[in-house]
């Protein structure tokens, strides 16, 4: 899955001074049990193959690469092509990471899976995943993330799944994994926590992005095949960071091409109501790793804001903090209103409505390529489809049904 | 020795009570610390709030959010923990999650504890292998390093805590969050007793005991025995904290009567 980055993390599971292991007693067996399993799992071929496997037959990969030519003629600059994860099975990049551990915790033996979600893109996945593998699924999202994004609500409770409400702190994603952390520690005999993004306690950022980086080695390959070359730019949105390190990771060693993260800025990053860690956080330790983050002046966590559910949140992966502090990759940020920007202009120009987190990458992307010249091509990652978005881009937009 | 490991002798049960600074008000954490020292225990754990506690239960998490609501800052847990060092002999320990004590900065943050008159850390959190650089400025400044250990913890690990480890080991009775329970996990006895074959270290049991009947359970086996949530929920039920002070003898009663 993953053996051209296994430079890092390190065995302490750092990237570079980001990363650790920053949690209760009780889960340090866990999570060292889980590494043990996943190692294992990496060396057998039947695994990887099974894997590769569902990838197809299931999800739906490999998913196009799309020569997005009308909105590359609009801008009149680079190339810009769309890597379709929109397309793959529950219409996100997030099934690829919920099938390779759903794999990972029946073979371990597990019968209770637990999951976070924010926008409910991983939520959905985990509890198709659970049905197809039959393994009981319970998720927890905030409060406020359900009333936003109801229709996965729904989605994940006819695919079987138990969905919790946590009105604790935010009511959003940093709340859920709280919660579902809670949930571990005091299930964690029989209990399997699927955590959705490249944050987390070590193994998790480098098990999801091994599994994500299937995104990676097929864009890195479809390019090859269609220009015979690489690209120069790859764009994708962090909130957690999944996609982009999916997207990222098997080009680390490719130095001419340039990763762009996109962050969430909300209502622009001085009104204090936006989720940009990497742009304007610092240094320091959440959710069982050090990485950056949104905190105030006494090392308490802030409240964040973006219109996109799934980029609302304080922290991020640390192979991330890794790419910034090191120059591998530069982060910007995209205000809600430059988002749907995007999200209006990638409807208009191709037929496709991209999730809200994804028209973040839509939006920077396509201000880059016009910058750029003809020759020049612009990978955006398309990490999930907007259905799920059509009640906040109503509201927002003042349509009327 | 240290401060907190003179507080144990043979035959005699440690009682330490946990009280999460600035909750319900900062006047009313000194006011049930001296009380706490007055009726029966040895130590006093100050909780620092932190906005993402994920090893509380429900009554921390709330007396959490209720206390930053409030401005409570490390600075001020450590102004509170020296105003209650000036009123009372017992040793105090600062419980808080790693990042407010990381933005703090560590050696700053140790060498304010000792000046403040605090004697250890426990950071729930920060297990041994990442818990290198803050025990360093911690052995500087003469703080006791706590960690916890847990029921599913390896014989490995249990070697490696009780290294690592100074003042008492913390058990946590369950796999679980801190939270008053109705009855204590049945392994518990097998577990105090694998740690036990280990270490020298006292061994104070945590999580999950609510009333003097727990308490003298785990003094039959432990050193000593540490409350948190019940008394939370005392102090919120009863404003005059004469029902702390009476559950507080209560179990200094139950655990006198255990060697």
């Amino acid at each position: 899955m993953g053996e051209n980055n296994r430079r890092l993390p390190n065995q302490r599971g750092y990237f570079g001074e980001f990363g650790g292991k920053f949690v209760p007693e009780t889960l340090m067996p866990a999570l060292g049990e889980l590494e043990q399993e996943y190692l294992s799992a990496c060396s057998d071929p039947a695994f990887e193959r099974r894997f590769e496997q569902l990838c197809q037959q299931y999800v739906g990969r490999p998913t196009p690469m799309y020569p997005a030519e009308q909105l590359s003629a609009e801008m009149g600059g680079a190339v810009i092509l769309l890597k379709r994860e929109d397309l793959a099975h529950t219409g996100a990049h997030k099934i690829n990471n919920a099938l390779g551990q759903g794999l990972l915790a029946k073979r371990m033996g597990k019968t209770r899976i637990i999951a976070e979600t924010g926008a409910g893109q991983h939520g959905v996945a985990t509890a198709t995943v659970c049905a197809m593998l039959s393994l009981q699924c319970i998720i927890y999202m905030g409060e406020d993330d359900i009333k936003r994004q109801s229709p996965n609500v729904l989605r994940m409770r006819l695919l079987g799944a138990e969905v919790r409400s946590v009105d604790s702190g935010s009511r959003t994603l940093k709340d859920a994994i709280n919660e579902a952390i809670r949930d571990w520690v005091t299930n964690v005999e029989t209990t399997y926590y699927l955590f959705g993004t490249v944050a987390g306690p070590h193994p998790y950022p480098m098990i999801v992005r091994d599994f994500q980086s299937v995104i990676g080695r097929e864009a890195k390959t479809q390019i090859r095949t269609m220009y015979n070359r690489l690209p120069d730019y790859l764009v994708a949105c962090v909130g957690g960071g999944s996609n982009a390190m999916g997207l990222f990771s098997p080009f680390y060693a490719d130095k001419e091409v340039k990763f762009i993260g996109v962050e969430a800025a909300g209502a622009g990053l001085k009104s204090g109501q936006h989720a940009a860690s990497l742009s304007a956080g610092r240094s320091g330790v959440l959710h069982g790793t050090r990485s950056y983050l949104l905190q105030d002046g006494n090392g308490q966590i802030v409240e964040t804001h973006s219109i996109a559910p799934g980029l609302d949140y304080p922290g991020v992966g640390p192979e991330h903090s890794y790419y910034k502090d090191t120059g591998r990759a530069s982060y910007v940020a995209v205000t809600d209103a430059e988002a749907l920007d995007g999200f209006r202009l990638l409807c208009h120009t191709e037929g496709i409505i991209p999730a809200l987190e994804s028209a973040h990458a839509i939006y920077y992307g396509t201000r880059l390529a016009a910058g750029l010249s003809r020759d020049q091509l612009v990978v955006v990652n398309l990490s999930g489809r907007g259905d799920k978005d059509l009640d906040i881009v109503v509201k927002t937009m003042g349509m009327e049904i | 020795m240290s401060r907190i490991q003179s507080i144990f002798r043979p035959g005699y049960r440690v009682l330490i009570a946990y009280l999460t600074v600035g909750y319900p008000t900062l006047e009313k954490t000194i006011k049930s610390a001296v009380l706490l020292a007055k009726s029966g225990c040895d130590l006093i754990e100050l909780g620092i709030p932190f906005s993402d506690p994920l090893a509380d239960g429900a009554t921390i998490q709330q007396a959490s959010y209720q206390a930053l609501k409030q401005g409570v800052t490390s600075q001020v847990c450590l102004e509170v923990a020296q105003e209650i060092k000036e009123r009372i002999a017992k040793p105090l320990v600062f419980m808080g999650y790693y990042n407010p004590i990381l933005n703090f900065g560590l050696e700053a943050f140790c060498r304010s504890a000792n000046r403040a008159g605090v004697d250890g850390l426990i950071i729930p959190d920060l297990p041994p292998e990442e818990g290198g650089e803050l025990e360093s400025s911690m052995k500087k400044h003469g703080l006791d390093p706590i960690y916890l250990l847990s029921p599913n913890s390896s014989e490995e690990r249990i070697l490696l805590v009780t290294q690592r480890s100074r003042g008492f080991i913390y058990l946590v009775s369950l796999t679980g969050v801190t939270g008053a329970r109705q009855n204590l996990p049945p392994g518990l006895e097998s577990f105090v007793q694998r740690v036990r074959g280990k270490t020298e270290l006292p061994l104070c049991v945590g999580f999950g005991i609510a009333s003097p009947e727990q308490a003298g359970r785990v003094a039959g086996i432990a050193d000593g025995v540490i409350i948190g949530s019940r008394l939370i929920q005392l102090i919120e039920e009863d404003n005059s904290l004469s029902s702390l002070e009476a559950f507080t003898r209560s179990l200094r009663e139950t655990l006198d009567q255990c060697h």
